[in-house]
């Protein structure tokens, strides 16, 4: 429809700078020399400079890190045995309940998950810190990592499978062979979801962390309240930069994994 | 292997996420439910009646006539909740109309494109979702500030003498919601619209129907459970978000998740912020339902 073109050009144009200006903008004035977040005053990386010596704030960015890595697996391995019991199991008793607890935390605003760990780990006498934020964060993500993993089941082909069993194959053995490969790119993508999910996440953070576990999104939040500064900007920056590449390689993988 | 029931494999396999979600989600949801339930007290942890193990069934059963809905009681009786509820809802409805505005057109677009620039379009679309959501939100208030980006372009154009102040209010809440939930909406409207068949429009048009109404006759009503997918995946989240209305709104921003929050962490209230948590649930758990029955009932068609 050459007609249409012009309108849906400039649609897309509209879309794109809504969704991009913002986060371009963030990205140039951290390199900006004044310490203004919105007059520009020359080019400077001196707010990269002073972010690496910020002993506080690359604290959380390792707590942040290993939170994220840990809770990713966890998630992983439990969003994976999720996904088969609610693709590949068929009916069982409770069956709802579970396809219920999977799907709920997807969309309950998280504030309820947080206020509702923090009850239970009170109630168990649970020290909050590291591990409770682990836990908290393997929860929600587990639920978004089985829905993906579940997608991919959904579209494999269980003929192979089937001839593997026929083979002479066991499960463990069909699972290992056949069906893991298969499931690869999908467990990738579950893990990789999970860690961006929990690298991002200051709400449930904020109601299982204790003293000493101040997350990454904790300590910019507290920042971002006393007011907006470039430093913030830069380390928003590495931030995108480092999503950018792992979405990047991500991209690349499955590309080659398609072809 | 047995296609259906459960083997003893598949149920070692499916005891650890079932525990798993037993232990962290579905225990400490009925954890609320029953705190929604007590009295708050000035004690560790700060509510009566508390459970302990050494009680025995009968000591139970003895606490559990401690409860009281003095909490729910309460929820009606103080205008703040019942204005963060309406409030809430109305900033998220609101966001979510503004959102459809700006997602129908941009997944059309992509939908429109050419096939092999589509999904590098709509990967580009969705992107922004990959990225930090703190980051998003504090990436608008250099924008909307009094001396942010936005005044400075508008008055530079002359369109406007003074700045406009929209940090601090509920429009800046909006602009942030919207932003952040956009991923959310255009990829199931996308999704819809990439699946219609073309043949559709041409018929549509071989009938004498001009662009416009075979939009409104054939293209929009086709995509409507698209739509759908997307306004409840933006809406329910966003009544009860925190993080946006604490970051951009003002002090006379008022929504159900920083009333809870707040409740939690400086009122110390937590019979009353768990009251909060069950009638929020009950609020949204509403539109789940029905969106399910809708979904199982289309996959059956």
């Amino acid at each position: 429809m050459t007609s249409a073109r012009l309108p849906r050009l400039a649609t897309l144009a509209f879309g794109f700078a809504f969704l991009y200006a913002p986060i371009a903008l963030l990205v140039i004035y951290s390199f900006n020399a004044s310490k203004l977040v919105t007059v520009w005053a020359g080019f400077s990386t001196r707010w990269y400079a002073s972010l690496f010596s910020n002993a506080a704030l690359i604290a959380s960015a390792k707590i942040s890190l290993q939170v994220a890595a840990l809770s990713a697996i966890i998630a992983t391995f439990n969003g994976t045995l999720a996904a088969f019991a609610l693709e590949r199991f068929g009916a069982f008793r409770t069956r709802g309940v579970f396809v219920g607890a999977i799907y709920a935390p997807l969309v309950i605003p998280e504030v309820i998950l947080g206020l509702s760990l923090l009850l239970i780990f009170v109630a168990l006498g649970v020290d909050r810190g590291f591990w409770t934020i682990v836990a908290g964060h393997a929860t929600f993500t587990m639920c978004f990592a089985a829905v993906v993993i579940r997608a991919r089941l959904a579209g494999m082909d269980r003929s192979l499978e089937e001839a593997a069993m026929d083979l002479g194959a066991g499960p463990v053995m069909t699972f290992a062979r056949v069906v893991l490969p298969q499931l690869a790119p999908a467990l990738v993508s579950a893990w990789m979801l999970a860690f961006i999910l929990s690298l991002d996440d200051l709400v449930i953070a904020s109601f299982t962390s204790g003293p000493g576990s101040t997350t990454l999104p904790m300590r910019i939040y507290s920042q971002v309240r006393l007011g907006v500064t470039p430093e913030i900007n830069a380390m928003s920056s590495l931030l995108l930069a480092a999503v950018g590449l792992a979405l990047f390689i991500s991209a690349i993988a499955g590309r080659r994994h398609e072809s | 292997m047995p296609r259906g029931g459960l083997t003893r494999g598949r149920l070692s396999a499916l005891v650890i996420p079932y525990g798993w979600l037993a232990l962290f989600f579905l225990a400490p949801l009925a954890l609320v439910l029953k705190i929604s339930l007590s009295k708050s007290i000035i004690a560790q942890p700060p509510y009566e009646p508390a459970f302990g193990a050494s009680d025995g069934l009968a000591g139970w059963f003895e606490k559990a006539r401690a409860f009281s809905v003095a909490a729910y009681r309460g929820l009606g009786e103080d205008p703040l909740y019942l204005e963060s509820y309406l409030s809430s809802l109305a900033i998220a409805g609101v966001s979510t109309l503004f959102a459809l505005l700006i997602a129908y057109p941009l997944a059309l677009a992509i939908a429109r494109s050419d096939p092999r620039r589509r999904s590098l379009l709509i990967a580009l679309a969705v992107a922004p979702f990959w990225t930090s959501f703190l980051i998003r939100v504090y990436a608008w208030i250099a924008i909307l500030k009094d001396e942010g980006f936005l005044n400075h372009a508008l008055m530079a154009i002359g369109l406007i003498d003074a700045p406009l102040t929209i940090y601090a209010t509920n429009v800046a809440v909006v602009i942030g919601i919207v932003y952040s939930y956009l991923p959310f909406v255009v990829l199931p409207i996308y999704n819809s619209l990439e699946k219609q068949d073309a043949a559709l429009r041409e018929a549509a048009a071989d009938l004498g129907a001009g662009p416009l109404a075979t939009f409104w006759k054939v293209t929009l009503p086709l995509s409507l459970p698209g739509v759908i997918a997307g306004a409840l995946l933006m809406f329910i989240p966003a009544v009860g978000e925190f993080v946006i209305p604490d970051l951009l709104g003002g002090s006379d921003t008022i929504m159900i998740g920083r009333t809870m929050w707040n409740d939690f962490f400086e009122n110390r209230d937590w019979p009353a912020a768990s009251a909060g948590a069950i009638v929020l649930l009950i609020l949204l758990v509403g539109p789940i339902i029905w969106f399910e029955r809708r979904q199982t009932k289309g996959q059956g068609a």
